[in-house]
């Protein structure tokens, strides 16, 4: 058994400790934001936070988030109303979607390491999230208008 | 395989016969008919008494309205359009209705293959060009195919949909002037209500019993689009909130009481079986349950995808070799030696005396390459089944839901009537969804598995290794070039057929020459005196299908590539020659509105470039400029800007999303992807091996939508084409250097 937290809530799973987290996510807690795409790191769908940073959980070995706090889109806080999230509905970002929780959780952690990215900035932390539909001009709008957001907001 | 229940493969095929007896009748007519002649409506079967279906798109049941969408929703926005075209005609609010998939059905065949069935070009709109497309259409309705594709879904569902919710509207209307005594003149419809004149209102679900006593009121009329309150404005697409809170279940998100999860190994080598395996270490493996012998691999069955992806990497399969070259030079030599009489497909189009022509001025000649390339969808292919005593049902998001319930029953051991099939939204597609590798496989387990409910994800590498890829080829063309002008060109192609391979892959072989491979090819546009346009189909390649613009993704990029040496070599500007050629009205408004957003004013100099390019690929005209800097670091694509004429425009912010979509996914596969094959597989199994376009290289796109063709056009696919050679284009503008072969990366850094 290993126990670790989701979105707050203790869970207990027992699954072999090289399990990625992603799977004990999906398939064992029915948590299914984080979506597989490429189980190498080089897509960025699965993109999850771990004690507050984005992590790739295709990545995560389950078994070495004992004690840990792991945050789904689901469980980031004031998820609805979040600036990021917002700019993302008003921009319309998502064509297909399938892609657009792990580019969210990246966004939000870019936001909250630097306030008011550069396009250059953007491209460097965003590279890694691949979008098959091609909406990252709609990603980068989202983004400066999400920041500007959160600047207003303080 | 056999997939002909239901389906006529004669009439589909639109073969001379099928022409022969056209009924030659407009588009708007056509639609009507198509709304009507459903007389036997899927929705209609174990309606309560209470409830009521007007048409095939719309029901009211169990106090809810549901609108049925029967284009497959794979990120283009269908989901989303369809029912609000129904909406608006409904006079129904975002929120007070429910969007369900059509299941298989041949009510909901597609009208909008007519225009692409019918032999003669776009913007042809002759009498024996409409003629051919109505016989088109009647073709389509004998055969009863309901597929999205083709950017289709709007041509086909404009007419139709509209028709569809005012016969629901002013059935309802009818329906409360009855209840109420008031006369119907005085009844008007707003937000799911039907309006008395005293104020007070009745609501539609209210009315459904009423209504479904009454004969649907099947001459109502569609509004005109001045009248319009939702569509041609900016609206939010009603799958965009779910999507960005990750609560829109995908296909791979979907979970049963009890079932278990599946991941497969199948032969690299595409068509071909397995002929043995040992699974002993794969048996012992954490959470495996069940390991399966399938036709063309193996499956291991697992309480986590990840344990059954574990699993199954360790199996030792002896595969069948392919009946391809194994090896991929040899796969461009079948190509290089199929310009040859025997592999002719079709000379499609011949203009003036061509040899003639090419003895005058000055001689241009070039050879041009594109590669196999993959379709990965960000979602892999996936799917849950269940087989009982009972048939099987699947849920697996699908363009082709008659196949689908034809290709699991034939490997369940079932008729095609034994299968549900529900449609789910997907993850993308870009043709990836119109195949079968899933499909075949699942219903194999899940019989294998009788009573078990199995949920099967591929893995990237499994989806890589197994996706038909994109059509391969060759361009061979000459022309001259002579006072300022272009005097002949004489295009020929040889490649891998898209199209005739998924008909054959549906069941449904054709002897009738590839005309997707002459997409591209003998659409041009311009006055050009001597033409000739020619396919070459090469046998005993790869397996190939649709790729997002299918055959337009290379023949454009030959063809338009081709216009451009032309024009430097008779010493003119790339735009002004283009424009001065063309000879449609409105298709040279597309070329003036882009040379307009771009500013163009011949070349930019200090190593910078641009390029333009034409193309109309399913009867949308698109140009699109590209502006290149040469860096030290390799070349930089600054912005592209993009024209497009789709007779109306209905959801505009889409539409420009769809527009910048298709110009990244033009882009980022001709920059840097390609499939290769070596020992009968695919060597790139992931994102790295096959990276397309990423943020960082991602340009400003500006797109400007215009409405002056005739046609009501889609959109998917057109704006793919044109960016490739405006691409290559520009890179010559900004280098000096042709690159003539993609992906471009192979011959020039990227930044």
């Amino acid at each position: 058994m290993i126990e670790f937290t989701v979105n707050g809530t203790k869970r207990q799973v027992d699954v072999t400790p090289d399990m990625p987290l992603l799977w004990v996510l999906r398939d064992e807690l029915g948590i299914t934001s984080a979506k597989y795409g490429c189980g190498v790191a080089q897509c960025g769908a699965c993109t999850v936070h771990i004690d507050g940073l984005a992590v790739r959980s295709c990545q995560s070995r389950i078994g070495d988030l004992a004690g840990k706090s792991v945050v789904t889109l689901d469980g980031v806080d004031g998820r609805d109303q979040h600036p990021v999230v917002q700019a993302w509905i008003e921009h319309q970002v998502p064509q297909c979607g399938y892609c657009q929780t792990g580019q969210i959780m990246q966004a939000i952690s870019l936001l909250d390491l630097i306030p008011k990215p550069t396009d250059e900035q953007i491209d460097q932390v965003m590279s890694g999230n691949l979008c098959r539909c091609g909406t990252y001009p709609r990603i980068r709008a989202a983004i400066h208008a999400a920041a500007a957001k959160k600047m207003a907001e303080k | 395989m056999d997939i002909a229940q239901g389906l006529s493969r004669r009439s589909f095929l639109i073969g001379s016969a099928a022409l022969a007896g056209g009924v030659a009748f407009g588009g708007y007519g056509a639609a009507v008919q198509a709304a009507e002649s459903a007389s036997d409506n899927p929705l209609a079967a174990g309606l309560a008494p209470d409830a009521v279906t007007f048409n095939p798109w719309v029901e009211i049941s169990a106090g809810k309205i549901t609108l049925i969408a029967q284009h497959a929703d794979i990120g283009q926005g269908t989901g989303s359009v369809q029912p609000m075209m129904i909406a608006e005609e409904m006079d129904l609010d975002p929120g007070q209705f429910e969007i369900r998939f059509a299941g298989p059905h041949p009510a909901y065949f597609n009208t909008g293959f007519k225009e692409e069935l019918a032999p003669f070009l776009a913007a042809d709109q002759s009498p024996a060009a409409e003629k051919a497309r109505a016989a088109a259409l009647e073709g389509l309705r004998k055969s009863g195919l309901q597929m999205t594709g083709g950017s289709s879904t709007i041509p086909d569902t404009y007419e139709k949909l509209r028709v569809a919710g005012a016969v629901a509207r002013e059935t309802l209307k009818l329906a409360a002037a009855k209840r109420t005594g008031v006369p119907l003149a005085d009844l008007r419809t707003q937000s799911g209500h039907v309006v008395l004149p005293n104020g007070s209102r009745i609501s539609y679900v209210d009315l459904a019993a009423d209504a479904a006593r009454i004969p649907p009121v099947l001459d109502a009329q569609p509004r005109d689009p001045s009248a319009w309150r939702i569509l041609g404005k900016p609206m939010m697409r009603l799958d965009i909130r779910s999507k960005v809170l990750g609560e829109l279940k995908f296909g791979i998100d979907m979970k049963m009481d009890g079932m278990l999860y599946a991941a497969v190994k199948l032969n690299p080598n595409k068509g071909q079986p397995l002929k043995s395996y040992d699974a002993s270490k794969a048996r012992t493996m954490p959470g495996v349950k069940k390991i399966l012998r399938l036709k063309n691999g193996v499956a291991a069955v697992a309480t986590n995808s990840w344990y059954a992806m574990k699993a199954v990497e360790t199996i030792d399969c002896e595969w069948a070799p392919s009946t391809y070259p194994a090896e991929q030079a040899d796969h461009w030599k079948t190509l290089e030696a199929s310009f040859k009489p025997e592999f002719l497909g079709k000379e499609w189009r011949k203009i003036g005396d061509v040899e003639a022509g090419l003895k005058q001025g000055k001689r241009v000649e070039a050879e041009y390459r594109a590669p196999y390339v993959g379709h990965q969808p960000l979602e892999p292919l996936n799917g849950v089944a269940v087989v009982t005593d009972a048939g099987m049902e699947i849920w697996v998001g699908h363009q082709s839901p008659q196949a689908v319930q034809a290709i699991a029953a034939a490997n369940a051991g079932l008729k095609p009537e034994q299968v549900t099939f529900h449609n789910q939204w997907t993850g993308g597609s870009f043709g990836h969804r119109l195949e079968f590798e899933n499909v075949r496989v699942l219903a194999e387990i899940a019989s294998q598995m009788r009573g078990t409910p199995i949920k099967l994800v591929f893995s990237r590498e499994e989806d890589f290794r197994q996706d038909i890829p994109r059509q391969i080829s060759i361009a061979r063309h000459k022309g001259s070039v002579a006072k300022g002008r272009i005097i002949s060109a004489d295009l020929k192609l040889a490649g891998t057929m898209p199209y005739n391979g998924l008909l054959e892959h549906m069941g449904m072989p054709t002897k009738d020459p590839d005309p997707q491979l002459a997409a591209g090819l003998w659409n041009v546009y311009y006055d050009i005196p001597h033409f000739r346009a020619t396919t070459f189909e090469a046998r005993n390649l790869s397996p190939c299908t649709t790729w997002r613009s299918v055959g337009a993704s290379t023949g454009g990029f030959f063809t338009e590539s081709f216009i451009d040496e032309m024009i430097h070599a008779a010493g003119l500007d790339p735009m002004k020659a283009r424009i001065e050629m063309c000879v449609v009205p409105h298709y040279r408004k597309v070329l003036e509105t882009v040379a307009e957003m771009s500013d163009w004013k011949g070349p930019l100099g200090q190593g910078r470039g641009r390029g333009v390019a034409f193309v109309e690929s399913f009867g949308t005209p698109v140009a699109e400029v590209v502006d290149v800097t040469a860096t030290p670091r390799g070349i930089r694509v600054d912005k592209v800007f993009v024209a497009v004429d789709v007779g109306k425009i209905i959801d505009p912010v889409n539409f420009e999303s769809q527009v910048q979509g298709g110009v990244v996914w033009g882009l980022g596969h001709a920059m840097n992807c390609e499939l290769t094959y070596a020992k009968g597989g695919v060597q790139q199994t992931n994102y790295n091996h096959h990276e397309a376009m990423r943020m960082y290289q991602c340009p400003v796109i500006t797109v400007r939508g215009l409405e002056n063709d005739p046609k009501v056009r889609g959109l998917g696919e057109p704006p793919v084409p044109p960016v490739a050679p405006a691409l290559a284009n520009a890179i010559f503008a900004a280098t000096g250097k042709r690159i003539r072969e993609m992906p471009f990366n192979k011959f020039i850094e990227f930044v």
